[in-house]
């Protein structure tokens, strides 16, 4: 654990950093993070991706539930994800996130900000069309493209 | 207007965990009998988890990694070993058993004309081979019978994955397929695996039709010789086959 826990910490703190806001929230859900995967190793499937995407991916889902304190939806056993990245390394997970920024950079700012609302913010679809005036059909269609895009530059 | 374009842009909103009430549960049904679509899903939280990326910020502090660690010891659990590696490690070696088993009877088969010969001349040496090759065919029979009753066992709660398994053995052109919980097919359409080389297109490696339950496979299909493969796929395509994939990749080898 204390192995895990060197390689991917950095990662998961990042993460919960960016969705909370607050060093104590993001530490807890840090805990929390980890105290699953001891509990439950099973939960994540090696043969489907990585283990920093999906460390990633849980603690992002766990930092939104405790900003909007809700009650977790997800399951940390469904949350299944494709091949991405391993991110163990700090000169892979940087040349990895220089090429996001370059993506997010590159998309019209009104996608973009669809996108960081979804996803940092936890918001649904209907509240951002709320907040940003436009149609729910455009808003789903930016978050869609949004991932694409960035899809699309890890393919090449 | 089909299922996965109409359920396109929900998957985007659920892969964020944003897809809430009716919507939620009106893709959770859609998903449990669409294959298509779940790997949709994982494509997409893939996608998602890169996003992750552009989070930087500072180290988590030292008092974090030490309250950890003193959690986990107050914690003991069943059997901890190597967490992160376990499930994909027993998979491997149990595929890989079942793997060896397999290819050692097809090549012992395939020896069968030779074998009798041997047979007939009623020597000790020959009877053991024959009851060797008597032990792997029943082995090897559940696994490949049409009428054995396959039950894939995944994590409890987890919907059943389409699942295929590749054993390919380059230097004899021996290749094994066996796929459980695969979709059934729209009519004249099958699916058709292919052998992706280290370079050049992809190679044609046996067209398969799921039974009832979803199980499907497929034994020495004709190969080139000697080819390296960097991986498999599975298409759709018409029920004759096809020399080229016409459609996206529905199944790609995750690599092991």
């Amino acid at each position: 654990m204390a192995e895990l826990y060197d390689r991917y910490s950095s990662v998961v703190y990042a993460v919960a950093l960016r969705v909370l806001g607050d060093t104590g929230a993001a530490e807890d859900v840090l805990q929390e993070v980890f105290m699953q995967l001891w509990r439950n190793p099973s939960a994540f499937d090696a043969a489907r991706g990585s283990l920093g995407g999906w460390l990633a991916v849980i603690t992002r889902n766990r930092a939104i539930d405790s900003l909007r304190k809700r009650r977790p939806e997800t399951d940390i056993e469904d949350v299944v994800l494709s091949v991405v990245p391993d991110l163990a390394g700090e000169a892979e997970r940087s040349r990895a996130a220089e090429k996001v920024r370059g993506v997010m950079g590159a998309m019209n700012p009104a996608q973009r900000s669809a996108l960081e609302m979804a996803y940092w913010e936890g918001m649904s679809h209907s509240e951002i069309a709320d907040k940003t005036g436009e149609p729910l059909g455009t808003i789903k269609t930016r978050i869609r493209t949004g991932l694409i895009a960035l899809r699309k530059a890890f393919q090449t | 207007m089909n299922d996965h374009e109409q359920y396109a842009e929900d998957l985007a909103l659920y892969a964020l965990d944003a897809l809430r009430g009716e919507d939620r549960a009106n893709l959770d049904q859609h998903l449990a009998t669409c294959a298509a679509c779940r790997l949709e899903l994982e494509q997409l939280r893939g996608d998602a988890a890169v996003l992750s990326l552009s989070a930087a910020g500072p180290r988590p502090p030292q008092r974090a990694r030490q309250r950890l660690l003193d959690r986990v010891a107050r914690e003991p659990r069943a059997s901890a070993s190597k967490v992160g590696e376990v499930r994909s490690w027993w998979g491997w070696l149990g595929w890989a058993a079942t793997a060896a088993v397999i290819v050692f009877a097809l090549s012992l088969w395939r020896e069968n004309a030779g074998l009798r010969q041997t047979l007939a001349s009623a020597n000790s040496q020959a009877a053991e081979s024959a009851s060797e090759v008597e032990q792997l065919r029943r082995i090897a029979a559940p696994i490949l019978a049409p009428d054995a009753q396959r039950v894939t066992l995944v994590a409890a709660k987890a919907p059943p994955q389409p699942q295929g398994k590749a054993f390919y053995l380059r230097n004899r052109g021996s290749l094994v397929f066996l796929a459980n919980n695969m979709p059934a097919l729209p009519p004249k359409k099958a699916y058709e695996l292919w052998l992706i080389p280290v370079s050049g297109a992809p190679i044609p490696a046996g067209v398969f039709k799921p039974d009832a339950h979803g199980s499907a496979s497929v034994v020495n299909p004709p190969l080139p010789a000697n080819t390296v493969a960097k991986t498999f796929a599975i298409t759709v395509e018409d029920e004759a086959g096809s020399p080229v994939p016409t459609t996206p990749a529905l199944m790609v080898g995750a690599g092991e």
